[in-house]
């Protein structure tokens, strides 16, 4: 096998983490769950700051296996923490040689420096750094020690809006072009939805859902690891063009879309949409006369109660999951079960980002 | 006014020096262990590192004075090693005035390498820095400030021995007669003029010293926080 493999059976206290999971070998994998799901503890455990006993290789490489462990800083992994992390004594760029020199080399230095626009931090203390700039400093420094593996733990979690939006396209970035496997815990839906290609769900340190984003995020089953957070559909589509009335046109195997314009810039590129369940209505035939300007032809896949009076539907259009919440008694008077063609309105469409 | 003889002073300050360092290297993987461990030996050891702070100097004095005898096992192994006494010498001298004194380097780095946590140690290895390394570069800077603390307190500890040294030690000049004991010795004597110079020698160094050190601490805690 290629991938990451666990196979982890561990109790520590009242708490239990139970993962057996071959993850991609490349792409950023999202580790998702409500707190204390065992995010955390999963990323540890890989890293080899906890033993459990299990196994853990990653490309044929053992990292655990029952009694045999191979220490944290034997394994090719790189680690973003919550919080930074930095090295206090050390400027910036002390930091940086110091990952430098046992990992990669030093030639690595520039380009990374040049990459995440260190230039004018390099002399300064972690302590004069702000809390963007040293996530950006900690993602560099984790780049340089060449890992094999990049696990991130929530690194944006403390950041604001606006740092965030300074760190995100750095980890698109890596995501699309790094080379090795990324795996990102997040609690965040529009942070899994805007980064992830795959979507391992956690729930009381279980595995509750794993694969393509898209389908995750549609799977009613992993909904439970969602927790309070709204589940919701991604959709992938193209910018096509900007409408003449201000609108953009997205297009998708579904159907197309009309969202408020986004940038100029963006047009011909793949974007991230998410729709929230809440957000979508069914109707068995083409409503006429209605406000809403995005109605999709679809086809319902699947039915699942979740309360007294609400079901939640699992429609398809083109291929792409769309996920619906509507009432028992709507699904009974449209008579919808699966199979049915029907059409989703979608009265809101938001672009997946922070 | 004659100067009295200044031998004193320096046997003390060689003896609080080499103390000093010895007790910083011993103390560091005890200290170590005892702030990360969590084996349910931790506070029997604690507690017997913690015995010299509570004991009186004469009782730790004692204890030692009879482990150091020539036909004690530890002061006769000793005896075979070198073929000197315990008892009655330097050696015997700083071995003593490492157990006094090895509270005050020990809970001082076991404070700081407390406060360091588990984070900078495990960020050291996910930057593939093995334990060791990790250590030397960066849990030993991170913990400057507890091993000044620890040094200083160390320093100052076994330049004030008094008891301890009165009964291994003796007052052999040159070998055992540390400062305090030669004021002693000058005041049993009604020689008021010599302890005046020797203590107040001992006050202005003693002083002088720590005005250092606390002066670095303070100019370190400045460079932190900039």
């Amino acid at each position: 096998m290629t991938g990451l493999e666990l196979s982890l059976r561990h109790r520590r206290g009242s708490f239990g983490l139970d993962v057996t999971q071959t993850l991609p070998a490349a792409g950023l994998t999202a580790v998702f769950g409500p707190s204390g799901a065992g995010k955390s503890s999963l990323l540890r455990a890989i890293a080899g700051f906890d033993r459990t006993g299990g196994r853990i290789s990653l490309k044929g490489e053992v990292w655990e296996d029952g009694r045999f462990f191979l220490p944290p800083h034997r394994r090719r992994v790189g680690f973003v923490f919550q919080d930074p992390r930095l090295f206090a004594h050390l400027d910036v760029a002390g930091n940086l040689l110091y990952a430098a020199r046992r990992g990669g080399g030093v030639q690595a230095l520039n380009q990374i420096v040049r990459d995440f626009q260190l230039e004018p931090l390099l002399h300064r203390r972690p302590a004069a750094l702000s809390g963007g700039e040293a996530q950006r400093v900690a993602l560099a420094r984790a780049l340089l020690s060449a890992p094999q593996l990049l696990l991130m733990d929530e690194p944006l979690s403390s950041l604001d809006a606006s740092r965030r939006a300074e760190i995100l396209p750095h980890i698109e970035r890596l995501r699309d072009h790094a080379g090795f496997p990324i795996l990102y815990v997040s609690h965040s839906l529009a942070e899994v939805a805007r980064l992830a290609n795959h979507v391992l769900a956690l729930a009381d340190g279980k595995v509750v859902g794993f694969g393509p984003t898209g389908l995750i995020l549609a799977d009613a089953e992993a909904a439970a690891a969602f927790g309070g957070e709204e589940p919701g559909s991604l959709i992938e589509a193209h910018h096509e063009q900007i409408e003449p009335d201000g609108l953009s046109r997205l297009t998708f195997a579904g159907g197309s879309l009309l969202v408020p314009a986004l940038p100029a810039h963006t047009i011909g590129l793949p974007l991230r949409l998410l729709v929230r369940a809440r957000d979508v209505m069914v109707a068995r035939t083409r409503p006429e006369g209605l406000s809403a300007l995005n109605i999709l032809p679809a086809r319902v896949e699947n039915l699942r109660d979740i309360g007294p009076a609400a079901t939640e539907i699992t429609l398809t259009c083109g291929g792409t999951p769309i996920r619906a919440r509507i009432t028992r008694r709507s699904v009974a008077a449209l008579g919808l079960e699966p199979g049915v063609e029907c059409h989703a309105i979608l009265k809101s469409v938001a672009l997946a980002q922070e | 006014m004659i100067l009295p003889d200044l031998a004193p002073l320096w046997l003390t300050l060689k003896l609080a020096a080499l103390v000093s360092v010895l007790l910083l290297i011993i103390a560091t993987p005890l200290a170590w262990w005892l702030a990360r461990s969590r084996a349910r030996l931790v506070p029997l050891v604690e507690a017997l590192t913690a015995l010299p702070l509570v004991l009186p100097p004469t009782v730790i004095g004692f204890y030692l004075l009879i482990a150091f005898r020539p036909d004690a096992p530890f002061g006769a192994f000793w005896m075979r090693m070198t073929g000197d006494t315990l008892t009655f010498s330097f050696a015997g001298l700083v071995l003593a005035s490492l157990i006094y004194s090895l509270p005050f380097a020990v809970q001082p780095l076991q404070t700081a390498f407390t406060s360091l946590g588990s984070s900078p140690m495990e960020a050291a290895a996910s930057l593939r820095a093995g334990p060791i390394a990790a250590f030397l570069t960066v849990a030993l800077p991170l913990s400057a400030r507890g091993y000044l603390t620890a040094a200083v307190l160390t320093f100052a500890h076994t330049l004030g021995e008094f008891g301890v040294v009165l009964m291994v030690g003796g007052n052999i000049p040159g070998e055992t007669r540390v400062i305090s004991i030669a004021i002693y010795e000058q005041v049993e004597r009604i020689d008021y003029a010599a302890a005046h110079i020797l203590s107040g020698l001992l006050l202005a160094l003693s002083f002088t010293i720590l005005l250092i050190l606390y002066g670095l601490n303070a100019r370190a805690a400045r460079h932190d926080r900039a």
